[in-house]
């Protein structure tokens, strides 16, 4: 299972640098949105993957007994989710603005913040 | 007391809920802000002066014990970081009344503020690196919407970059979170000092020592990962290009320091060695980007990177002295910059440009102002006795000492390219005649008294530069002190969690 999962965050980190190497400002958003994923899925994977074993003492033990699964990656995982919604969302809507303001989607047109007499 | 470590998180959190929901009172608004930056720094204050009489505070939020709960942690750096930040968020915050416009008052600059302030004192504070991250993104957030409020074509092509970039390295660090969890299994940033240093896999640890230079570089702008801070940070309003240029890429700095003091410090021969080359780099680049420049804020943009490697030179040396100049430099930087950005939005308000070619006279008219200029600039590069003469000066010692003398010979020349770059503002902006002068229509000319707004801030804010400068040695000393700290991770492990040190004692 860790095997599958390793190559589909290779895959997801691949497609989203290429995405963000794109001049098209939709596929940027696209592309941070996968690079947010990979690093999801990377410490969800990291974190050791344990099926069917939940962390919960029952109503007679004392203590946890190996192997049990670890709550904490998901609980890392769920904050960054709902970071990255919020980023994502204000990225959306400043990406719209940039389009109907500059009037292009291309970054190739968006130099004149670097250039001398901007 | 420990309750104080909290107090710098808390009183811009609530300052910011109160000014949302005083939305539609501005005056309210306006008053409150500056409010809360004053008590802000007030407790700042209070803060260093606790930990430099009574040692590393430490605050275990909800009682939680480490490593289980999140740890704020105000040891000397953290606390002097806290005072900075509260220094420039009421210099700011005054000098946002005079210059903001009420069209972005409307839409929230105060509020925002605030929690901008918030993010910034949790990250100096924190203990633990997830809880690094997610006020990361608290301040990013704020930084994002501040940089594109107003919706001028500038502001939203820089603002992409600006986000672009900051995703980027905020992924990165998610991603190096997660792997030195399964590592070791802890984020507790005290726990993680002794897990790393006593790991089986070093090349593991190199490797995510690398990952989170990257991640804290490209926050710091540091070589060759800077572009996107002379891309953006000229665009908004300079009230928000003051404080970003104060204390955002300062932040990234901390990080770097705390992260290559406490945590990466198995093997500081190549760790130090990249940071010392990336160093030398990152001060000749932005130096030389300045000097090819001909717009105010875009010069002093390109100076923010080139003084960031003045900062990673002092933890490349990591040396007492060295550290102890980082942390000087720091001081000193955030003072001067901020200054800097705040008399160019005098300029701007003067003459409605930042174009050097279009402006000039300015000291013919208000020889004031000139001097209030040179002052941070020629302290910026280092001109005795104001306080980046010290700097360097600590720096330059702390480099020869041990023999490091191509970092020192790159930190004296783009010292005397940093001469040259202000000068040329100089000449342009205060020297030479106004090109735009038609003598049937005067520009109108309002006497620096009716902008004391503008002036206040940057007034106090020479002063300090001044004071640091002529009254040098307790700030050396507090940065000394501050260096201690940070060279012996035992400290900080031993006010967050004493019972693993004892353990290391019994091992031995």
């Amino acid at each position: 299972m860790e095997v599958i999962l390793a190559f589909v965050i290779g895959a997801l980190y691949t497609a989203g640098f290429y995405m963000i190497l794109r001049r098209s400002i939709v596929k940027l958003i696209l592309g941070l949105g996968l690079l947010g994923h990979a690093a999801n899925l990377m410490i969800f994977t990291i974190g050791r993957l344990t099926r069917a074993s939940p962390p919960i003492i029952g109503h007679e033990g004392e203590a946890l007994h190996a192997p049990f699964a670890d709550p904490l990656p998901q609980a890392l995982i769920l904050t960054a989710i709902v970071i990255g919604f919020g980023v994502q969302a204000f990225a959306i809507v400043l990406v719209k603005r940039a389009y109907q303001t500059v009037n292009t989607d291309d970054f190739d047109q968006m130099r004149s913040t670097d250039l001398q007499e901007a | 007391m420990n309750i104080l470590v909290v107090l710098p998180i808390l009183i811009p959190f609530v300052t910011g809920i109160i000014l949302i929901l005083l939305w539609n009172h501005r005056t309210a608004q306006r008053v409150l802000s500056v409010a809360g930056s004053a008590a802000l720094f007030v407790i700042s204050i209070i803060l260093l002066f606790t930990v430099w009489q009574d040692g590393i505070l430490v605050m275990q939020m909800s009682n939680w014990p480490a490593p289980f709960g999140i740890t704020l942690v105000a040891d000397l750096l953290s606390a002097i970081m806290v005072v900075l930040a509260g220094l420039m968020a009421i210099s700011v915050a005054i000098y946002s009344l005079a210059s903001m416009d009420s069209a972005r008052e409307a839409y929230g600059y105060h509020p925002l503020y605030q929690i901008l302030l918030m993010g910034i004192c949790g990250s100096f504070l924190t203990g633990d690196l997830f809880n690094l991250y997610v006020w990361f993104e608290v301040m990013l957030i704020s930084s994002f919407v501040l940089v594109a409020l107003g919706g001028e074509p500038n502001q939203l092509e820089g603002g992409i970059k600006y986000v672009t970039l900051n995703l980027i390295s905020s992924a990165i660090f998610l991603a190096a979170v997660g792997l030195i969890y399964g590592l070791v299994g802890t984020l507790n940033m005290a726990d993680l000092s002794i897990q790393l240093r006593q790991s089986d896999q070093p090349g593991l640890v190199l490797t995510l020592a690398m990952l989170f230079l990257i991640a804290f570089g490209l926050k710091a702008a540091v070589f060759p990962l800077f572009f996107w801070l002379p891309a953006s940070y000229h665009t908004p309003p300079v009230a928000v290009s003051a404080i970003f240029s104060g204390l955002l890429t300062k932040v990234g700095v901390y990080t770097l320091i705390r992260v290559f003091t406490l945590l990466f410090i198995i093997d500081t021969a190549y760790t130090h060695t990249v940071l010392m080359v990336v160093a030398g780099l990152t001060m000749l680049t932005g130096v030389l980007g300045a000097a090819s420049q001909n717009e105010f804020r875009r010069i002093l943009s390109f100076h923010i990177v080139s003084q960031i490697g003045y900062m990673v030179m002092g933890l490349a040396l990591y040396t007492p002295l060295a550290i102890a100049g980082a942390v000087f430099y720091i001081t000193h930087h955030i003072v001067v910059k901020t200054n800097l950005f705040l008399v160019s939005g005098v300029v701007y308000r003067l003459r409605g440009t930042y174009q050097l070619k279009k402006l000039g006279g300015i000291y013919s008219l208000y020889p004031l102002l000139g001097v209030l200029f040179l002052i941070p600039a020629f302290s910026l590069a280092g001109i005795p006795p104001l306080s980046g003469f010290w700097a360097k000066f600590v720096l330059i010692r702390a480099g020869l000492e041990i023999g490091q003398y191509t970092i020192v010979a790159v930190a004296l020349v783009v010292s005397l390219l940093t001469i040259f770059s202000m000068t040329k503002i100089w000449a342009e902006v205060f020297w030479k005649a106004d090109p735009n002068i038609d003598p049937a229509n005067p520009p109108e000319n309002p006497s620096l008294g009716t902008l004391a707004g503008y002036i206040v801030p940057v007034v106090a804010l020479a002063a300090v530069t001044i004071t640091i400068g002529l009254f040098a040695e307790p700030f050396v000393q507090l940065a000394i002190a501050a260096a201690d700290q940070l060279l012996d991770p035992n400290q900080y492990i031993q006010a967050v969690r004493p019972e693993l040190l004892e353990g290391i004692v019994q091992a031995q």
